[in-house]
């Protein structure tokens, strides 16, 4: 029996939105205030969904603590506290949230000793968010 | 086609236990959940339909329906309850009370009367067990 399991994690980190092709002009244009110069933050919730069967032993599609512990390790320890501008990942592009979601999935996927990554959400405020679903 | 979701909150208590392992094995398993005396949540039940929309009433489903239909089917059974050991489904030996298995169980408890009532089907059930642990079940095998 196939089944879902939602987990939700906050982790807070700096970005400047800011594309070296555009002219300072153009950055400003697209950017608007995401383009200013020291970069900003937010808290990020991530809402990570897992899909496989119920394991009938534990009742459980993963083991929190398991999931728990591959995000620490994949996730968090990369990008809490930190500027994403600086990491490898957003080398070659733009750390908007959408590029987060992507990033983030592909962390996790190959990570999950139980189950199946279906979704990673990322609310960058309490007015906006991001879904990368498996393609 | 349109999704409707009605929501409902309910506290239960309950704890992780497999008749089948040691002690050793289970507390070694399931942590903290494993405590024989329990421990509760305040969890929040979701419950999706989807449905054409009724041209006369606009309605996909009456929303009192499906409220009644929560309330008498899953929530008079496990609000204020300890659920390994009130109800049916989780006593000792059957389904472990996780979050899936909540969710599972309520899809059982509420499918038969919204298939029998036509028109909706339902679609998914997601329980939170807290603001950041939820689980969700949409009838898949």
């Amino acid at each position: 029996m196939k089944a879902y399991f939602g987990r939700r994690y906050m982790l807070s980190a700096s970005h400047r939105l800011h594309a070296d092709r555009f002219t300072p002009e153009q950055n400003r244009q697209a950017y608007g205030k995401c383009n200013n110069p020291h970069g900003h933050g937010h808290n990020y919730v991530v809402e990570v969904l897992v899909s496989g069967p119920v394991d009938p032993e534990k009742g459980m599609v993963i083991d929190l603590a398991d999931l728990d512990g591959i995000f620490a390790a994949q996730v968090m320890e990369r990008f809490d506290h930190r500027s994403l501008n600086l990491d490898p990942a957003f080398a070659g592009q733009v750390p908007t949230t959408e590029n987060l979601c992507q990033v983030v999935f592909g962390l996790l996927e190959d990570c999950l000793p139980a189950g199946r990554l279906e979704s990673v959400r990322i609310e960058e405020t309490e007015n906006n968010f991001f879904e990368s679903y498996r393609q | 086609m349109v999704f409707l979701t009605r929501r409902a909150v309910f506290s239960a208590s309950h704890y992780y236990w497999n008749e089948a392992w040691s002690a050793e094995k289970n507390h070694q398993v399931f942590g903290k959940c494993a405590n024989r005396n329990g421990h509760g949540h305040n969890y929040t039940l979701e419950v999706t339909v989807a449905g054409e929309t009724d041209p006369v009433t606009g309605f996909v489903v009456d929303l009192k329906w499906i409220r009644d239909l929560m309330e008498r089917e899953v929530l008079a059974a496990f609000d204020h309850r300890h659920l390994n050991l009130e109800v049916e489904e989780f006593k000792a030996g059957k389904l472990i009370p996780t979050t899936e298995n909540i969710a599972v169980v309520a899809w059982n408890r509420l499918g038969p009367a919204i298939a029998k009532a036509g028109g909706a089907r339902l679609s998914k059930v997601r329980v939170y067990e807290t603001p950041e642990i939820f689980a969700e079940y949409r009838g898949e095998a």
